[in-house]
């Protein structure tokens, strides 16, 4: 018995052996194209890339193999091509520096483009100025990791985004940096994902943009001054986990743009100066626990389309408005959260202030409804009118307060 | 003409009201600057000053002074003078040090602390509040020859610019809530020279983000350089209109 | 040089000044006397221009002060009560007035010496009593030497002493052929200071003689007196 598990286990060993090679290029070695690497190359062969700069035009990988970059050598797509197209199941590409892809407004060109495939892992590669940056179209497990992307083109249409997946499941992306391009990363379609410490800023558009992608997962992400900040739209599941979201002020900035977004998770995220913290639109049960608003215009924008939000043990401080919505009537639950602005009082001192917080001020409520009173910001009446409705409330939501308000705030 | 006004400016630079004033700006300003951990939240205490405490001080002090210079206006009407220099002396001379007193106490802290547009726009209105309320005050203060009404005159008018005015505006919002009023509420701002300075501070800050559309309908006339030029001769009419209406006034009125 | 024809002033329903006219000429004292509210201050306002008459016209060495200024470099004022801004000094009330003269003559210190005023130049106006007040306002009246002047209440407020040399002053200027248009309550001192009487009532003028003809006709020797005697009459 032990005999016959040595011979399977050496048999195997010979196998792998004898499959695998390792194909080098590069100045010195006699193949100097990785087109012709992989025209050499069979499943499972390991093709080692030295420094150089390679104008292999559009490198076509239609092969099972791994593709190490030494130094990261250069690909060149002279802003004409795609530079890399990956049409093969468990490929592994790494340590490169992809620039210059072709710009078009008909194809998507993109730094490296995987079609169709499963298993496909590109890491630690460094992308500048590409269309798009890494694309997945209709791809099953891959892995996109450590990638750093970089674009500066100026104007919107001139550029792609930085990490577009569409039509993908179990994708993990991850410790990658994007900026400069349209959106950091872009989600449509996406299922089953894992979003992780990334870091997406000063992208024109959105830092991630994400639609119609159910049952993901972002967590420990910095997105901070992108022109719009984060939109997440149209999607169901989701987990959005110890997120920063960061400097995202403009006109038509926020935070998280969260629209038509159900039974999903926003816990332990941080919203730090940002024109809306969180601007929710036809959201139903989200449950919101421990995040930060801090120093932001609005804390949260929640529309009166959103219902079963459930807030709890947020802490909200410095924000110009705390919490501003369009309707009388709320259906969300505001419970045990720190208000920097609450001026009650704790007689029994158990730390939860004896009458409830309206986190929704009057002016605010009055600029929601006619927006052209914004020129009055700052001015005095408006401070005498928030007071005014402090002690009696007549236009603000009558359910939306907060029973519980907390004296201190949450260490988080 | 020269000579009135350096007198008159050398009484009231020592007078203690200017005195304790420009002090307690001082030390609002430099304490809000090295208290605040950020400049912005500074800069938006500095605008509620500006725009409460300055037009309130102004109008006031420039009242309670007119009121009484009463018999040093008769002595210097019996001296070989023209009324209308006496008058503008007097006019010069109190928005002078009021002026002053704003730059000395607000101004230099403030730009100590940030030379930014924002900071040089808060001076420049804080200067021309100043100036217009006291224009403003000696409307209120050649009305009518009794000193407790002429003070509540100008209470009632500070109250009007800086409360009851916005109340009024509140009021046609949501009567004519169905028209777009944006870019008629630029045309309203000019008329409450607080509104303007506000809206012309708040543009140069990062929280004019927050006044979305309405924001966006105001930067793109207060933004542009005939904006600016427009609104700062508006501030200017602010201070002749008032100040021409009070000589007329004082020009006939019996002593 | 004083030439007032016609005046009229209403403030509101009182009539203040109510069709007076009078011609007065240099080296005149007049006295201006009457009742609390006879109009008398209206009347002294109208000439200084402080107060612009309904109708009427007041000519001032043949010009017509209506809307003109120049005039008043004629006339020294001294008003009832003088108040002057806190924190100026005496001397720079008195440089300032100077300034705005811009007196080519040397000015008339002949007060200042006598109220010894000089020692006071760093004082300011807030600290200062009544009395030191009306000798500065009684300095600035005839600092520049004008024709005439015009004097409320002169002595007012003022002590003994500083009243007298106040007195002696105004005599020795009337001998300078200067006007005088003196109001006071104080009938002796004017008395020795006036050359005429204007009497007023009720915004008119019911009589304007020189003190001879006034002693005269009353038949009293003393001013009071005949005031007495006049106001008698003119109440029945």
């Amino acid at each position: 018995m032990k005999k016959i598990f040595w011979i399977v286990t050496l048999l195997l060993f010979q196998a792998t052996f004898v499959f695998a090679k390792l194909i080098q290029v590069g100045i010195k070695q006699s193949i100097k194209t990785i087109t012709a690497a992989v025209k050499l190359s069979e499943t499972g062969d390991t093709i080692l890339v030295g420094f150089n700069t390679y104008h292999e035009n559009n490198l076509i990988i239609n092969k099972s193999i791994v593709i190490l970059g030494l130094d990261y050598p250069i690909l060149d797509g002279e802003r004409k091509f795609e530079n890399v197209s990956i049409t093969a199941d468990n490929v592994v590409f790494s340590g490169f520096k992809v620039i210059n892809s072709g710009i078009s407004s008909m194809t998507d060109f993109a730094g490296i483009k995987i079609c169709n495939r499963r298993c496909v892992t590109i890491t630690n590669n460094i992308l500048t100025d590409c269309f798009f940056g890494i694309y997945s179209q209709q791809s099953t497990n891959c892995i996109i990791k450590d990638n750093r992307l970089v674009a500066h083109q100026l104007q919107e249409q001139q550029s792609g985004n930085g990490i577009h997946c569409w039509k993908s499941d179990s994708l993990q992306i991850i410790g990658n940096n994007v900026s400069g391009h349209r959106d950091g990363i872009y989600f449509e379609f996406v299922t089953n994902s894992l979003i992780w410490k990334n870091i997406s800023t000063k992208n024109m558009r959105y830092g991630l943009h994400f639609m119609f992608s159910n049952s993901d997962t972002y967590t420990n992400n910095v997105f901070e001054n992108n022109g719009a900040g984060v939109a997440v739209m149209f999607s169901n599941h989701v987990k959005m986990y110890h997120n920063y979201f960061r400097e995202n002020w403009g006109d038509a900035s926020y935070g998280i743009l969260l629209k038509e977004i159900s039974d999903s998770y926003i816990d332990g995220n941080t919203f730090e100066r940002n024109t809306s913290g969180i601007f929710m639109e036809g959201a139903s049960r989200i449950e919101m626990y421990k995040n930060t608003f801090k120093g932001n215009g609005w804390g949260l924008k929640i529309q009166a389309s959103c219902m079963d939000i459930k807030l709890m043990n947020n802490n909200f401080t410095g924000n110009t408005f705390d919490v501003g919505t369009n309707g009388s009537l709320s259906l969300n639950l505001f419970d045990h959260n720190y208000w920097d602005k609450y001026d009650g009082y704790d007689l029994n001192k158990n730390g939860i202030g004896d009458i409830p917080y309206r986190p929704v001020s009057m002016y605010s409520m009055i600029v929601e409804k006619y927006p052209p009173a914004m020129m009055l910001f700052r001015s005095l009446i408006t401070t005498l009118l928030d007071k005014s409705e402090k002690v009696m409330p007549s236009l603000t939501p009558e359910n939306l307060k907060d029973n519980h308000p907390l004296m201190k705030p949450l260490k988080l | 003409m020269k000579k009135i006004v350096k007198y008159i400016l050398l009484d009231i630079l020592r007078n203690k009201i200017i005195l304790a004033y420009t002090a307690i700006l001082f030390v609002v300003t430099f304490s809000v600057f090295s208290l605040e951990d950020n400049s912005q939240k500074g800069m938006l205490t500095l605008l509620n000053l500006v725009l409460f405490i300055v037009p309130l001080v102004s109008i006031i002090f420039s009242t309670i002074y007119i009121y009484n210079s009463s018999e040093f206006i008769e002595l210097l009407v019996s001296q070989p003078l023209r009324r209308k220099s006496i008058w503008l002396s007097l006019f010069i001379g109190i928005s002078g040090a009021l002026s002053l007193a704003f730059i000395i106490g607000a101004g230099v802290p403030l730009l100590i602390y940030n030379h930014s547009v924002t900071a040089f726009m808060m001076v420049a209105n804080g200067i021309l509040i100043s100036v217009i309320f006291a224009a403003i005050a000696m409307v209120a203060a050649v009305s009518t020859r009794d000193k407790a009404k002429g003070i509540g005159w100008a209470i009632l008018l500070w109250l009007y610019f800086s409360l009851v005015f916005d109340g009024l505006i509140l009021f046609l919002l949501f009567q004519f809530s169905d028209y777009p009023l944006e870019k008629i509420m630029i045309f309203v701002s000019a008329l409450n020279p607080i509104d303007l300075g506000r809206i012309l501070i708040l543009l140069k800050m990062d929280v004019s983000a927050l006044m979305g559309y309405t924001g966006a309908v105001f930067k793109e006339f207060y933004g542009t350089q005939l904006g600016l030029i427009i609104s700062f001769s508006v501030m200017l009419l602010w201070v002749i209109i008032p100040l021409l209406y009070s000589l007329r006034i004082f020009n006939r009125k019996d002593l | 040089m004083i030439e007032a024809n016609n005046l009229n002033k209403s403030f509101g329903k009182l009539k203040a000044l109510n069709n007076v006219s009078i011609t007065t000429g240099a080296g005149q004292s007049i006295a201006l006397i009457g009742p609390n509210g006879c109009g008398k201050t209206t009347f002294i306002k109208s000439i200084l221009g402080m107060v612009v008459p309904d109708s009427g016209t007041i000519k001032i060495k043949n010009q017509n002060i209506k809307a003109n200024w120049a005039y008043r470099s004629l006339i020294g004022y001294m008003p009832q009560i003088g108040r002057y801004p806190d924190n100026m000094k005496i001397g720079q009330v008195i440089d300032m007035l100077t300034d705005i003269r811009q007196n080519t003559i040397a000015i008339d210190e002949d007060l200042i010496n006598a109220f010894s005023l000089k020692k006071l130049y760093n004082k300011r106006m807030g600290t200062l009593s009544g009395g030191t007040m009306q000798k500065v306002s009684a300095s600035i009246a005839f600092l520049f030497k004008p024709e005439i002047l015009i004097l409320d209440e002169p002595t007012a407020g003022l002590d003994p002493i500083s009243s007298e040399a106040l007195k002696e002053k105004i005599q020795a200027e009337k001998q300078n052929g200067k006007l005088f248009l003196i109001t006071s309550h104080i009938l002796s001192e004017l008395d020795e200071l006036s050359t005429h009487i204007v009497y007023m009532q009720d915004g008119t003028i019911m009589l304007y003689k020189t003190m001879e003809e006034l002693k005269s006709t009353t038949g009293e020797n003393r001013l009071s007196r005949a005031i007495a005697h006049l106001m008698a009459k003119t109440a029945q």
